[in-house]
């Protein structure tokens, strides 16, 4: 067990566990930021990306000793209110079915647009392949990505 | 209009109150839907629970509507739709409508179900008697207020208005004076050309929850004071737990507890293949995930260790030699096959697939000498509250189930083995705790999508025209085939037989379970015949329903062949069906499972030498459609799904044990390979809703077979398609 120093959500925060223990534990157990999702624990999914000074990166596979002194950005931090714009478009496109994927793809979406203002088809298939959807709600994450970039 | 009763033999199904924070509550039975079997004109007896009140509406007196929903959400939309058909009759201010998950008594809130699309099927009449009871009650009272009739009075977003005069009041007003007004003995409904509400597109009440992160599933559920607990069952099917290193595991940091359970009842497993399980409990889930790995277990074998080599092997065997357990033959088959003059015979198989829903499976539980408290995601309530006090030995009274939002279900929640098993380690423990699955115990002792194998058979005369028919279908445990499905009543000599292979894995509902499977290799068959008859395989289905319309063979056919027929020319219609693209490939199928019909053009372009598809068309007949966007959005899940597990999926077993445990070796499916665009049409004919969750799915399987083979040649016959060798 050791200290550690973490930056979420642009405020300072502190914990105590093993070196080992993936961020997404510690946003969940510890934290109770809980927007956050567990799906397969080995990057497989993108249930559980956050923004790790900007880019999308699976938490679960994320051991805290390696993200001192990051900013992690989590879904909790993404917006005061749910108004970012791919947030907006999601809501607008009515995009989530069961919903408990569609945090991560939000995040990886909204990280995309970032470095990628207006990804073509392909672009936005390689960023958002890791992002499983048991749902099947690709076609409309889609259309949502392109009403985003357009705001 | 019609008319509908509240009561019958004078038991009302309905219920008025007063709301204690002020307005009117109306209690109604969900089950008033049903229309009772009519024996000899008379009513046959109707179950009691038809009368149990287990919905309510609350019209307070600030005008808010609170529709509390019984029916648990998996991600089909019935929190919006099945509250939106009330607000419609009700006459309510859809922006002034909110609606809740019911807080979950099971002693009052009986029969939350939602699996098998049937929650909309249900709920549909008994939804709009209590919305238009509702309106009834607030217009008498307007109407009283003001000294003039019912009939002088209308209701319009919220508020009631004078025919001819100039008086308003809303319904916040005026619901408090409700109160005290008979209940109807008889309400009517609207006419469905009058609908405001229905037929129009709401977004998801809960939309904003869910992408701004606001913690409302099973997984995310906390109470201070409670554990952790992570577990492991038995790694093979026919294995049983007999030891671990116990003092080992206990001594790992962040590990209060560690022991055996054993949730089997009087020795029986009661469908639960891995009774027997090692539970770790702590305050935090890594270090359990950690110690789970440091587990050394010793397990016997205690039935035979199967593996999918075993299984096809044993299915193709009971499909020659078996006996059936299900069976159809209309005319004489085999002499219709002598007559033949073209015979085609196919063999389709599947494997066993997990539900893998993105949640994985999780639940709360606090058990105490008093009772027990179970929170979490469930599709079946009852059954899990029935299971829990079956463990514990308690009266069902004593356990009461609180229902989350579910993180995807398809089949997987209607059991309650995971309920059981976070109750069994409350009780260990003697604390509240929260039981997680990992993706790899998700994966592993599932209730599986079951193992399939059918070989289907057709002959044709020297005109071309279907002669004979025969499926015979096996599966493990048994076999994905219907007897009275199409084609059954479209020829006259048709044969189908389903066989049963025994196996400890253990199996369950999984979207649409047998018609996946079945629809595939069906429609996927009568494309090749319509091949090898030279004909449109459009129009050759279209040629079949003509005969099961005018003429159908037999009685006893599970389908309206209109409807079906229907979907399919719309689909027709919609896609351009016989108007070719250089480079584009098509594929046509239709089926009808849990109440709609869909027919569905897939559209395959080949991609640096591979099938890809670009674009689905589908044709939906589920009745008259609630909520249209919410609808588009499920049928083109399903489509997504069907196309992904036909592709990508398998599970296979190796001595018991399954080899895929992730998705890293289990494959679904992923934006890439996602179609560009899912077209939805739906047919507009006024007959009472069914269900949309599962439909979409079967057809495309075929759908998709068809377009490929079109694109590179090759037929699919194994799934998955991607992966299987195609011989
Ligand atoms: S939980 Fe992290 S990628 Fe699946
Ligand atoms: S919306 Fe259910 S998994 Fe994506």
């Amino acid at each position: 067990m050791a200290i550690f120093n973490l930056k979420v959500n642009g405020k300072k925060l502190q914990v105590d566990v093993d070196g080992s223990t993936p961020i997404l534990w510690v946003l969940r157990d510890h934290f109770k930021l809980l927007g956050t999702k567990f799906g397969c624990g080995m990057a497989q999914c993108g249930a559980c990306t956050i923004h790790l000074d900007g880019e999308a990166v699976r938490s679960c596979s994320l051991p805290i000793s390696v993200v001192q002194d990051s900013n992690i950005t989590t879904i909790e931090g993404l917006s005061e209110d749910g108004e970012h714009p791919v947030q907006k478009a999601w809501l607008d496109i009515d995009v989530p079915q069961c919903g408990y994927c569609q945090v991560g793809q939000i995040m990886t979406a909204s990280a995309l647009l970032e470095r990628n203002p207006n990804p073509t088809d392909e672009d936005i298939d390689i960023a958002m392949n890791g992002n499983i959807c048991r749902c099947g709600t690709y076609v409309r994450i889609k259309e949502a990505i392109k009403a985003a970039a357009k705001n | 209009m019609t008319k509908v009763k509240t009561a019958l033999d004078r038991r009302s199904f309905l219920k008025i109150s007063a709301a204690a924070s002020g307005g009117i509550l109306i209690g109604f039975s969900w089950f008033a839907g049903c229309t009772p079997d009519t024996k000899n004109g008379k009513f046959v007896e109707v179950p009691n629970e038809w009368f149990e009140i287990n919905s309510y509406i609350k019209i307070g007196d600030t005008g808010m509507v609170t529709i509390y929903s019984p029916n648990p959400e998996i991600g089909q939309n019935i929190k919006t739709s099945m509250p939106m058909i009330v607000a419609e009759e009700l006459d309510a201010d859809w922006n002034h409508v909110q609606v809740e998950q019911a807080p979950l008594n099971t002693g009052i809130y009986q029969n939350q179900f939602a699996g098998g699309s049937l929650s909309i099927r249900m709920g549909w009449t008994a939804l709009r008697t209590a919305g238009a009871t509702g309106r009834f009650m607030l217009l008498t009272a307007a109407a009283k207020e003001w000294g003039v009739t019912i009939d002088d009075v209308f209701a319009e977003k919220g508020i009631i208005k004078e025919k001819n005069g100039n008086r308003k009041i809303s319904f916040g007003e005026i619901a408090s004076k409700a109160v005290g007004i008979e209940i109807p003995k008889e309400v009517k409904l609207k006419d469905t050309k009058d609908f405001k509400l229905i037929g129009t597109s709401q977004q998801n009440v809960d939309g904003k929850k869910i992408v701004t992160g606001v913690p409302q599933y099973g997984i995310d559920f906390h109470r201070e004071g409670m554990k952790i607990a992570v577990l492991k069952h038995a790694p093979a099917f026919g294995m049983k737990l007999k030891s671990f290193n116990e003092e080992e595991i206990k001594a790992l940091p962040g590990v209060d507890d560690a022991f055996m359970v054993d949730i089997s009842i009087n020795g029986k497993a009661n469908g639960n293949a891995s009774p027997q399980f090692i539970a770790i409990v702590g305050d935090t889930t890594w270090p359990l995930l950690q110690a789970k790995k440091a587990i050394k277990a010793t397990w016997e074998t205690i039935s035979e260790l199967e593996d999918s080599e075993m299984h096809s092997k044993r299915m193709e065997a009971a499909i020659r030699t078996g006996k059936p357990n299900q069976r159809r033959e209309d005319g004489n088959v085999k002499a219709a096959f002598k007559k033949a003059v073209k015979i085609i015979e196919k063999t389709y198989t599947a494997p066993f697939m997990a539900h893998n829903t993105m949640e994985p499976m999780n639940f709360f539980a606090n058990v105490t000498t008093e009772g027990a408290e179970m929170i979490g995601p469930t599709q079946t309530p009852q059954s899990l509250e029935r299971a829990v006090a079956g463990y514990l030995n308690m009266s069902v009274d004593k356990v009461s189930v609180n229902m989350t939002r579910m993180g995807g279900g398809f089949g997987r929640r209607l059991y309650p083995i995971f309920g059981v098993e976070a109750a069994a380690i409350s009780k260990q423990i003697g604390k509240p705790v929260k039981l997680i699955y990992s993706r790899e115990d998700d994966m592993s002792q599932g209730t599986y999508r079951p193992a399939y194998r059918s070989t289907y058979k057709a002959g044709l005369d020297k005109d071309n025209n279907l002669i004979a028919f025969s499926a015979k279908g096996a599966g493990v445990p048994n076999g994905g085939i219907y007897t009275n499905r199409y084609p059954a009543g479209t020829v006259d000599n048709y044969l189908v037989e389903k066989f049963a292979v025994k196996t400890n894995i253990t199996t369950g509902a999984w979207r649409a379970p047998g018609s996946h499977f079945a629809a595939g290799a069906e429609q996927s068959f009568l494309d090749e015949v319509a091949e090898l008859a030279g004909k449109d395989p459009l129009e050759f289905r279209l040629e079949l329903f003509d005969r099961a319309i005018n003429n159908p063979v037999g009685k006893k056919n599970d389908y309206d062949a209109k409807r079906y027929a229907g979907v399919l020319k719309l689909v027709k219609e919609k896609s351009g069906w016989g108007k070719t693209t250089p480079g584009v490939h098509r594929g046509v199928a239709a089926y009808y499972c849990h109440s709609t019909y869909v027919a569905e053009v897939v559209d395959v372009i080949m991609e640096n030498g591979k099938p890809k598809v670009q674009k689905v068309w589908c044709a939906v007949d589920c009745g008259i459609l609630v909520n249209p966007d919410a609808a588009k959005n499920i049928i083109q899940g399903g489509v997504i799904d069907g196309i992904g597990h036909a592709m990508y999926s398998e599970l296979t077993f190796d001595k018991g044990v399954n080899q895929q445990s992730n998705f890293d070796t289990y494959q679904l499916i992923r934006h890439s390979q996602a179609p560009q665009d899912i077209e939805v049409f739906f047919v507009d004919n006024g007959i009472s809703p069914t269900g949309l969750g599962e439909p979409g799915l079967p057809p495309v399987v075929a759908a998709l077979a068809n377009a490929m083979y079109k694109a590179t040649g090759k037929r699919y016959y194994h799934q998955p398609f991607n992966t299987a060798e195609q011989a």
